[in-house]
Parts: structure tokens; C-alpha cells; sequence
């Protein structure tokens, strides 16, 4: 193989413009190849994002135009409704759910000194639920416990915060603010008019939406417990076995609807609500595959193309080649050792140019760097495709008797 | 003698058929793909005032504490509170002005086959209407005196008076919104303004609101606001601020005709901070900015990333689909050098040859471009069924149809320049010689 290099290089600089081309092509096929895929993994990651609460299980109704004086009896009655509903397991009012983009944000900060300046303060989502949201949603307790019911009795919303003095965070936010050592029993604080203990520290749940402060602020939510006669309370979230869902569903928009005539209802189940949140995401994955695999495609078809010029070029030299004792073998070689060259050229130029791509993409747009794997991941599938392109041209060119050597000389 | 050199082309095309339709096609993706994407950049980076964009303007003021403060940095509030929208439009500096916020309301029909549903609605002053000139199929927006007298008036879009009213005049009629009774007393003509520039948080793209309320009213009647609401200090968050909460979640926009007036009202907002400053009201120093349209578009990057990053994308598969047609025109014609060789010998010139090749790639390039137009109104399509917000906006101008064939043309002729070049550099004798 060594021995066949020096001949190839000495004919590719004969044929320059031909290799540069397919040196360019692999280039920059290679550079938007780890991009996209990076972009695609970014995609499919977030898609993915865990989310401690019953997925599967959980269904929201909304109720909006009644009158706000009247919540005091109408949230009672709406979740008694809905517990008597066959098939459910547990109901709660709330104010928002995770990924329904409604948000509640409010500022928690470990200090409640109102020298505002050296103040570190967190923006979190902040949630409000019934007594009982915590089993209902199926919020997972890694450290103290959920709230009792006296707590929950208790809180009141006073303007936008509720006027109980406990909270459950989750384990981000708890991380956040106390890095090392636990966080249940602490205080965390919102201006100096709010105070708040941390009875609780639950698995990651996800914010109504992503709110660009870094990668883990996704997960900055934290939980207080609401008396159920609030009109911000106008979530109700029911939680069945995955298989009763949809007729739970069906029945509790019927039950609500019937009860408050003049308002408007509407349900839909946690599933939908998070394919609806990603669906862009979603499909702009699979834009990205179908170009990558096009691309892939044209890139090729063109090796293929310029390959097959260039045997038809030579035919005579291969011809003498064989005559003078080459083995089909060895000319299938030089071909495949020739793209070989062809591609790692190709793919060293493409891995600067991905890298620099990468780059400018993360100064103009949110976009992390790529990790390195994606570079050389990249360059093999290229390499492969280099191969595989050449492969057909390479075997007619295996195939040229030795005949032609004394032809239309 | 294009005529002939037509007739070359076209024999020489169908010679081999395998490598034509390996060029149509290359030149066809790459161009179906970057028209798709570029054709929607260009949609969704519009102008959706035209005429008034450059005379509308965003003022914003910063009334928060110290907390965060980076001096020359830190960007003003993004909206209004209740106070100083107030405030600054009582003082009717701008020529026109309205405070408004987004809301849903509960659209109670009286007719019973219609089940009560949600819609978008816009809680604004009256100036919203003249300034941003939208116009009316029936009736007319209300006046500055009915939100003073805090009226009970509604004005409908024509898409929710078709659903409540059947398209009729339904001036006059009463609609019950959020167990409140309202006059409608106008219904919106052919309005879509995209982007909707002036509340961005709502959404950024797609139909307009439904129900129009005068902002002093939908207080009254407790409708709730949708949007977002920042608040600073120990304001909290959630649905309904109060108005003395330190809160923003109110846009404010005025209408200033001339840049000298746009100018003094920069320097008002500048004497309004000092002012409230002085009051206690303001910790910071005088932080404000004025937007037009289009820059309060572009500072809040209103075309979505991935539109963007679609479109480099797709000029990088285009390119990628160019050095492929490059190399391939290359092989094509160099496997023609002896018939060129003939040309030569027999007294045609480089230019000609030169010429005569030009013709071919663009003939590629013109059954490319017509390949990438019926891929672009493919990939549209595919667009608008995608669940992005944009979606339904994604169609295919004349311009941009344009664009789509001089582009096909440039890049097939583009990547014919370099083959031709080449192949006319042969000898005529060699060619000669070795057949």
C-alpha cells in the first residue's frame, strides 16, 4: 500500500483541479455534517429532559370566565366533581403547569436584608397547589417531606406570593443555593416582606418554559400550597392510571362543563401538553436529517461521478498497469488508496472548518460548543462514505483488461 | 449561432442522460432548499407597518431599585407599569400614543349552538387604532372620551365577527366577554400586522387578537391579562398586577412624525426618570431607550433562531450541491476534448467553444432552477405544516420567485465557468493526434 502512494500523488498533481474539488466537496460535507448532528443531539436531548412528575398519568383542565368572587366555592366543588370521577387516583387546583409556557416568576434569595445590591437573587417558576398537589402531580421527595395539612390550610395569596411560610424546591434550586449540605429547614426569601422554610427538596421538575439563564435554570421550580379559594387556581390537574387517562379526561371536562355552564373548559392530557411544547424542536430534528442524509447523498453521487471520469481518463494506463503484471486487486487498490488520500485531506479541512463553524454559530446564536467526538465521528462517516462511492468506479476500473493497453495507442 | 450552440447543448445533454439528471438534480435540491428557507427569513423579517414603521416608537423608562444595576449596561424595563404608562401618556407628548396589554377573555355567545370559548384579546387606549392604522369593515374604534367613561365597548376582528355574527354588521350587538355585558361598536377590516411588533411576549407571529377593550374597562371588569409580568422589589408575579404593584406588564407606543420630534421625546423620557427619581419613585439613574419598529424587531431577534440557522444550513448544502455540479460539469466536459479538439482544428474560436459550454451549464442550471422551484413550493408546504407559529405565513412571492431562478442561473453558470475554462484550454492537435 505504502508503495503505492508515491505513484498516486505523483497523478493527482497531474490532475488538480479534479482532486480539489473532491478535497472541497468532503470538506464541506464534513463541516455541516457535525454541525447539524450536534444541532440534532442538542435537539434530541432537550426532547428528552426528565421531568419528576406523573407523566403519564396526568391530565389538566382548565377553567376560565367564572366569576373570581366565587372561587372560594366553586374550587371545592370542581375538585370534589372530579374525585368522584371512576379511575381517578388524586386531583389539585393549580395556577401552572410545566411546559404550558404560563408563567409565574418570581425572585427567591437566601437573604432578606433589603440592601438589594449584594443580594443574590434566583429567579424561579413559582407553582401553587391544593392540598394534596404533591401526591396528585407525583412529585418525588428527596429530602424532608410534602406539606401537612395545616400548612396547606393556612396559605392565602397575598398580591402574587402565597402568605404561608413553607416551600418544596427542587433539587436544582436547592443546589443553587446551598451547593454543599442540605436545604431543608433553611430560608429563602422574596424581598423583605416574604419568608419562606424549606420543608422539602423533590426530583427536577421542569419550568413552564425555558428561560435563558443557563442550561440547569430549566429546573429552578419551587412549590408553595394554596387554600383552594384563589381564581389564579384555575389549573386542575387529574391524575389516573395511564390507561383510564383519556376517558378520565372526557369525563372530567363534561363534569366541569356542567357545573359552570357560561365557562369555558378545556382539557388536555400531560402528553400532549409536552409534544406541543417540543414539536418544534421535534420537527426541526428531522429537517436536519433529511439534509444530512441528501447532503450525504449528493456528495456521493459527485465521487462517483468525478471517479468514474477519471478511470475513463485512464483506462490506457490501466491497461499497461495490468499488461505489466498489476493484479486486478492492486488496481481496486490504488483507486480505494486514492480516495483514501482524497478524503483524509478532505476531512482534516472539514474538522477546522466544522470547528470554526461551531464558532461564529455560538457567538450569534445560543448554541453550545461541539463536543470533540462529534469532529472525528464526523470524518470516519466520510471516510466510509469516500470508500463506499468509490467502490463502483474502482471495480470497472479492476475490470479493464490488459487488451486495452495496445488499443488506439 | 446561440441557436446551435442550443441545439449542442441539448444533443450533448441527452448523450448522457445518467450525469444531466445528476446535475438537474444537484443544482434542483440545493436551490429547493435554500429557497425554502430564505423565502421564509424573508417573510418573517417583513415590515408590518409599511408606511408608519419609522415614525412608531417603543419608549422605555427603568423604574427599578439598585438591585442588578450595571451602569451603561443594563437594559431598561422591557414594559410598562400601570404608573408610568399612565404618567406618560396623560402627558401627550408624541403625537399620537396608547397603553395597552394583552388579555384572554371568555366569549360568552348569546347564540346557543356556539359553546363559550377563549379568544386573544387587547386592552388599549383609543390611540391604538389611528396609529397603527387599522382599518374597519363596519363601524369605528371608540373614542378617547369612552376610556374616560371607562365604556363598556368592544371592538371584534372580521375572523370573530364571521364566527359570532356570520359576517354581517354587527355594530350595535351586544357580546357578553368574562360575565360582562359590551356594545360592539366597530369590527376590524383585512388587519394582520406580522411580526405583531407590538406586544412580542404574546406571540410573535401568526393572527392578531380577536376582542378589542379599552384598557380602563377590562380593569373594571377584572379580565385577565395574558402576557408577561416583571416585577421588581417585593412585587411577586402572576395574573392580574395591581396597579400600584411594582409591576410592568403594559406596552406603551407613540406615533412622532419627524426625527427632531422623535428626538425631544428621548430627551422628555430622560426628564421624566430625573423627575420620578427626584419623587423617590426611581432609584436608577435615567436609563431609557425609543425603538422604531423595525429596531425593536431586530433587538429582539423576532425571526427565530432556527430560521436563521436553516438558512446557513441550506446555503451550505447549496454550496455543498455546487462543487458537486463543478466537479461533475468538469468530467463532462473534459470527456468531450476530442470533439472540442475538432471544433478547434476546424476554426472556432476559445470564445466560442467557451461560449458554447456556458450555454450547457446554464440550460443545467435553468432545468435546476425549475426543479428547485417545485422543491421550494414542496418545502413551503412542508413549512406550513409544521406547528411553528410562523407557519401559515410561509408562501412564495414573486420576488422571491425571481430570486429563485437568477440564483439557479448564477450558480449553474458559476459552476460552468471553471470546467469551460478548462476544457477550452486544449490543444487541438494532441486531441487530434490521439484519435
Amino acid at each position: 500500500m505504502s508503495m503505492q502512494i508515491r505513484p498516486i500523488l505523483a497523478s493527482l498533481r497531474k490532475h488538480r483541479i479534479p482532486a480539489i474539488l473532491i478535497v472541497l466537496e468532503i470538506a464541506l460535507a464534513c463541516a455541516v455534517l457535525c454541525n447539524a448532528v450536534f444541532m440534532i443531539g442538542q435537539r434530541v436531548s432537550d426532547i428528552r429532559l426528565p421531568n419528576a412528575i406523573d407523566q403519564a398519568g396526568l391530565s389538566s383542565i382548565e377553567v376560565q370566565g367564572t366569576d373570581p368572587k366565587q372561587a372560594g366555592d366553586d374550587i371545592p366543588r370542581n375538585l370534589a366533581a372530579l374525585r368522584a370521577i371512576a379511575g381517578v387516583k388524586a386531583v389539585t387546583a393549580m395556577n401552572a403547569l410545566p411546559l404550558t409556557n404560563y408563567t409565574w416568576n418570581g425572585g427567591l434569595s437566601t437573604h432578606p436584608d433589603k440592601d438589594m445590591l449584594n443580594k443574590r437573587i434566583v429567579g424561579m417558576q413559582e407553582y401553587l397547589y391544593t392540598a394534596g398537589g404533591g401526591k396528585a402531580l407525583g412529585l418525588k421527595v428527596l429530602q424532608g417531606r410534602f406539606f401537612n395539612a395545616d400548612e396547606s390550610a393556612g396559605s392565602k395569596l397575598d398580591s402574587f406570593m402565597p402568605a404561608g411560610h413553607v416551600v418544596l424546591i427542587t433539587q436544582s434550586l436547592a443546589r443553587k443555593f446551598w451547593p454543599h449540605g442540605s436545604a431543608v429547614g433553611k430560608m429563602l426569601y422574596l424581598g423583605d416582606k416574604f419568608s419562606y422554610t424549606v420543608v422539602g427538596v423533590v426530583a427536577d421538575v421542569l419550568r413552564p418554559n425555558r428561560s435563558g439563564q443557563g442550561e440547569q435554570s430549566f429546573y429552578y421550580s419551587a412549590f408553595f400550597p394554596l387554600q383552594p379559594n384563589d381564581s389564579a387556581l384555575s389549573t386542575y390537574v387529574v391524575r389516573s392510571a395511564p390507561a383510564d387517562r383519556d376517558r378520565v379526561l372526557r369525563e372530567g371536562i363534561k363534569a366541569l362543563s356542567t357545573l359552570a355552564p357560561n365557562a369555558v373548559v378545556k382539557g388536555r392530557t400531560f402528553s400532549d401538553i409536552r409534544d406541543k411544547y417540543f414539536a418544534d424542536m421535534r420537527s426541526m430534528a428531522w429537517m436536519l436529517v433529511l439534509v444530512c442524509a441528501v447532503m450525504l447523498a449528493v456528495t456521493a453521487f459527485g465521487i462517483v461521478g468525478l471517479t468514474s471520469f477519471w478511470v475513463g481518463q485512464r483506462r490506457r494506463q490501466i491497461g499497461i498497469r495490468r499488461a505489466v503484471g498489476a493484479t486486478r486487486g492492486q488496481i481496486l487498490g490504488y483507486f480505494r488508496t486514492e480516495n483514501f488520500l482524497l478524503s483524509t485531506a478532505g476531512v482534516l479541512i472539514g474538522m477546522l472548518l466544522a470547528f470554526g463553524i461551531n464558532l461564529y454559530l455560538m457567538q450569534h446564536y445560543e448554541m453550545s460548543r461541539m463536543p470533540w467526538y462529534y469532529l472525528p465521528t464526523g470524518a470516519v462517516t466520510l471516510w466510509l462514505l469516500g470508500q463506499l462511492a468509490v467502490l463502483g468506479p474502482a471495480l470497472r476500473a479492476a475490470s479493464v483488461s490488459p487488451v486495452e493497453a495496445t488499443r488506439s495507442a | 449561432m446561440f441557436g446551435y450552440y442550443l441545439e449542442l447543448a441539448l444533443r450533448s445533454l441527452r448523450r448522457n442522460k445518467v450525469l444531466t439528471a445528476l446535475m438537474v438534480l444537484a443544482i434542483a435540491l440545493g436551490i429547493g432548499a435554500s429557497m425554502t428557507t430564505l423565502t421564509v427569513l424573508h417573510v418573517l423579517s417583513g415590515d408590518p407597518v409599511p408606511g408608519r414603521s419609522s415614525t412608531l416608537y417603543y419608549p422605555q423608562v427603568d423604574p427599578r431599585d439598585m438591585s442588578g444595576y450595571l451602569p451603561g449596561k443594563s437594559q431598561p424595563m422591557y414594559q410598562m407599569s400601570w404608573i408610568d404608562g399612565m404618567n406618560l401618556l396623560r402627558a401627550k407628548r408624541a403625537d399620537r400614543q396608547a397603553l395597552m396589554t394583552g388579555g384572554l377573555v371568555a366569549v360568552q355567545p348569546h347564540n346557543t349552538m356556539l359553546d363559550p370559548f377563549y379568544e386573544a384579546a387587547r386592552f388599549t387606549t383609543a390611540g391604538f387604532f389611528p396609529m397603527f392604522g387599522v382599518p374597519f369593515e363596519y363601524g369605528h374604534a371608540w373614542s378617547a372620551a369612552d376610556d374616560e367613561a371607562h365604556a363598556r365597548v368592544v371592538v371584534i376582528s372580521a375572523a370573530l365577527n364571521d364566527k359570532l355574527f356570520g359576517g354581517k354588521d354587527s355594530t350595535g350587538k351586544t357580546l357578553r366577554l368574562s360575565g360582562a355585558s359590551f356594545r360592539v361598536v366597530g369590527v376590524l377590516g383585512d388587519w394582520h400586522p406580522n411580526p405583531q411588533f407590538y406586544d412580542l411576549l404574546r406571540k410573535s407571529f401568526g393572527e392578531n387578537e380577536g376582542v378589542y377593550v379599552p384598557l380602563s374597562t377590562s380593569q373594571d371588569v377584572g379580565m385577565n391579562h395574558d402576557g408577561s409580568t416583571d416585577c421588581w422589589g417585593n412585587g411577586g408575579s402572576g395574573k392580574n398586577p395591581s396597579h400600584t404593584a411594582p409591576c410592568a406588564w403594559l406596552q406603551f407606543w407613540v406615533q412622532l412624525d419627524t426625527p427632531s420630534r422623535a428626538a425631544a421625546y428621548k430627551t422628555f423620557l430622560v426628564h421624566y426618570s430625573e423627575q420620578q427619581k427626584a419623587l423617590g419613585r426611581f432609584q436608577r439613574p435615567p436609563n431609557v431607550r425609543l425603538r422604531d419598529v423595525m429596531q425593536w424587531l431586530d433587538y429582539n431577534r423576532v425571526v427565530p433562531d432556527n430560521v436563521r440557522l436553516q438558512t446557513w444550513l441550506a446555503l451550505g448544502f447549496l454550496l455543498v450541491c455546487l462543487v458537486n455540479t463543478v466537479g461533475l460539469m468538469l468530467a463532462k466536459f473534459m470527456r468531450r476534448a476530442p470533439e472540442l479538439g475538432v471544433r478547434r482544428a476546424l476554426g472556432a474560436s476559445k470564445r466560442a467553444l467557451f461560449a458554447q459550454l456556458l450555454v450547457e451549464s446554464g440550460l443545467v442550471g435553468l432545468a435546476g432552477g425549475t426543479g428547485g422551484l417545485l422543491l421550494a413550493l414542496l418545502g413551503l408546504w412542508l413549512v406550513r405544516r409544521q406547528p411553528a407559529e410562523y407557519a401559515s405565513l410561509a408562501h412564495l412571492d414573486p420576488a422571491m420567485l425571481l430570486v429563485t431562478f437568477l440564483l439557479a442561473l448564477g450558480a449553474s453558470l458559476l459552476a460552468g465557468l471553471l470546467p469551460a475554462w478548462r476544457a477550452c484550454q486544449i490543444a487541438p492537435a494532441l486531441q487530434l493526434k490521439s484519435n
